[in-house]
């Protein structure tokens, strides 16, 4: 009567380990939060609470500009990655060559792979051998590159559970193929471009080491610009602009993550 | 046939887009670094090994060549600490991934999300808070010296410790999630019937999970180590900057020492050692990767 009976999916000890590494996920992000509130100079200790570094960031015009050339690059990428990759999406699932299939995947998947400081100053030399000088637009495209495969995943799991019945249907019905997409299958893979968008928007947001060593004078983004900071010496305003771009982050990475699960359950 | 066309003609503009600025960017990086070192950083002609040499020789002023380790050290030191980071990662993920198989599916749900979270957090902020507890006057220091534990401050930066703990905590998502969707699939009756075979939890997990989940731990190896062993900012932040790995030695070269050649080089070699490891471990392991 005493003992519970034996279940195999009650692993114990593995609770109080797996709450410790959420612990050390989470604690260190909280600390850069709660002491971006902080009123004291001092980083780390805690002197009464006000918003007053957030106001230092948003009076700072530097700041300004660099969440200005963030969010061109991430908006150009995202849109010019989610397009590129839902056409590729698209072309794989009618195409009929399994061995250039595998050739294309192997392409996307690249940037996952390869460490980003060979992407880096890959692309470095790249543009400086050709001359290349577009402004923000290097780091468009550079950032569209490693977008790709966070644009194309969600899109490719989608279609590849859609099955291709529906589609057909509408080709009974007299669709021509533009219709069919337009009509049918467009509105059903909407959801997966949207997270796959976003999710690449993310991805340019978090990127620092490519920017760094790409962005010209007048073309940092925030990351690069709280770099800086960094290197000048630990102040509060990092704290509270650290806090900011975290804070975006991952709204977008949840409501990206929230439509995904929603479309899923249906 | 009008299928084939339509397939090739949609799936082109992101394969020339792949192969224009990231095949074709590694392809002149290569070259780069086959080239001489500009007066003024970037590379000029004629073509010279000078780069490669430069990784295992110092050249002394009558143009003789010394044998020198100082590269090969921050070449060793970096695999030792990526292949570090990865076990320490095996080590916390795959129970954690066991963890939350062994969840209910709600509450898998949101163990999932609370892993892939901080993926999406700037790797920049992440290394960042490090900085705030370890440093002298940070946090552990306040609470050792508040607690009476210590009486001054204990130096906890600029370490290979530091540094390990930094790429632990960048790069274990990427072990977790590839471990857990191999060890999702396995079927509770294995388990059950390892039990009713009298195996206890201990050799159960050593007997059948661990042997199930080998496809993901591998493929979680190469995702933590290949971006490991370039990584930047772990050595840069909480290493000082004086403690070097390949990542950072890289960035200096485009940076303050301005030796493009010799950068590229690095970065070429950090390639092949990457796609050497990739090679092997697929090669070892490719049916079980993809999960055949």
């Amino acid at each position: 009567m005493s003992a519970k009976p034996f279940n195999w999916r009650e692993p114990r000890g593995l609770g109080l380990f797996s709450v410790g590494v959420f612990l050390f996920l989470y604690l260190p992000l909280l600390v850069i939060v709660i002491f971006s509130f902080n009123t004291g100079r001092q980083v780390t200790i805690w002197e009464g609470t006000s918003l007053k570094w957030y106001a230092s960031v948003f009076a700072n015009r530097d700041i300004g500009v660099a969440l200005r050339n963030s969010l061109v690059v991430a908006v150009a990428a995202m849109v010019l990655s989610t397009l590129l990759a839902l056409a590729a999406a698209l072309g794989l699932r009618r195409s009929a060559n399994a061995r250039t299939d595998k050739v294309t995947l192997g392409l996307i998947l690249l940037p996952l792979v390869v460490p980003e400081i060979v992407v880096a100053v890959a692309t470095l030399v790249f543009f400086s051998g050709i001359g290349l000088k577009l402004g923000l637009g290097n780091l468009t495209i550079a950032h569209t590159v490693f977008c790709i495969p966070f644009a194309f995943l969600p899109i490719q799991a989608r279609l590849s559970s859609l099955g291709n019945d529906i589609e057909d249907a509408g080709r009974d019905l007299y669709s021509d193929e533009w219709q069919v997409f337009r009509r049918v299958t467009l509105p059903l893979l909407m959801p997966a471009i949207l997270s796959g968008a976003m999710l690449a928007f993310a991805a340019s947001l978090d990127d620092f080491l490519i920017s760094m060593l790409l962005a010209d004078a007048g073309q940092t983004t925030l990351p690069v610009y709280i770099y800086g900071m960094l290197r000048v010496g630990v102040t509060p305003d990092v704290n509270a602009v650290s806090t900011l771009l975290l804070v975006s982050s991952v709204l977008i990475v949840l409501l990206a993550l929230s439509i995904q699960y929603s479309f899923r359950k249906k | 046939m009008i299928r084939a066309n339509t397939s090739i003609a949609l799936q082109a503009p992101l394969l020339a887009t792949m192969i224009v600025f990231m095949l074709l960017p590694m392809g002149v990086a290569v070259i780069y670094s086959l080239l001489t070192n500009g007066a003024f950083g970037g590379a000029q002609l004629p073509f010279t090994t000078a780069a490669y040499r430069q990784l295992l020789f110092l050249e002394d002023f009558d143009g003789s060549l010394l044998f020198s380790t100082a590269y090969l050290q921050i070449a060793f030191r970096s695999v030792w600490l990526a292949s570090a980071t990865v076990l320490a990662c095996i080590a916390i993920g795959l129970p954690l991934a066991w963890y939350i198989v062994c969840a209910s599916p709600a509450k898998r749900g949101w163990m999932l999300l609370l892993v892939t979270l901080p993926f999406w957090i700037n790797t920049l902020i992440r290394t960042y808070c490090w900085v705030l507890i370890l440093r002298d006057e940070g946090l552990l220091n306040f609470g050792l010296q508040n607690v009476g534990l210590t009486a001054r401050y204990i130096q906890f930066l600029y370490n290979d410790f530091a540094i390990l703990l930094g790429m632990v905590y960048t790069f274990l998502p990427f072990m977790v999630l590839p471990i857990y969707s191999v060890l999702e699939r396995v079927s509770g009756s294995v388990i059950e019937a390892s039990h009713d075979l009298y195996a206890d939890r201990l050799t159960t997990f050593r007997r059948i999970v661990w042997p199930l989940s080998k496809p993901g731990v591998v493929a979680g190896s190469l995702l933590v180590f290949a971006p490991a062993l370039g990584t930047f900012l772990a050595p840069d932040l909480l290493g000082g900057g004086k403690r070097l790995m390949i990542g950072s030695l890289i960035q200096l070269q485009f940076t303050s020492s301005r030796n493009w050649p010799f950068g590229a080089a690095l970065a070429v070699v950090v390639s092949i050692a990457v796609l050497l490891v990739l090679f092997l471990m697929v090669r070892k392991n490719f049916d079980k990767v993809l999960g055949r």
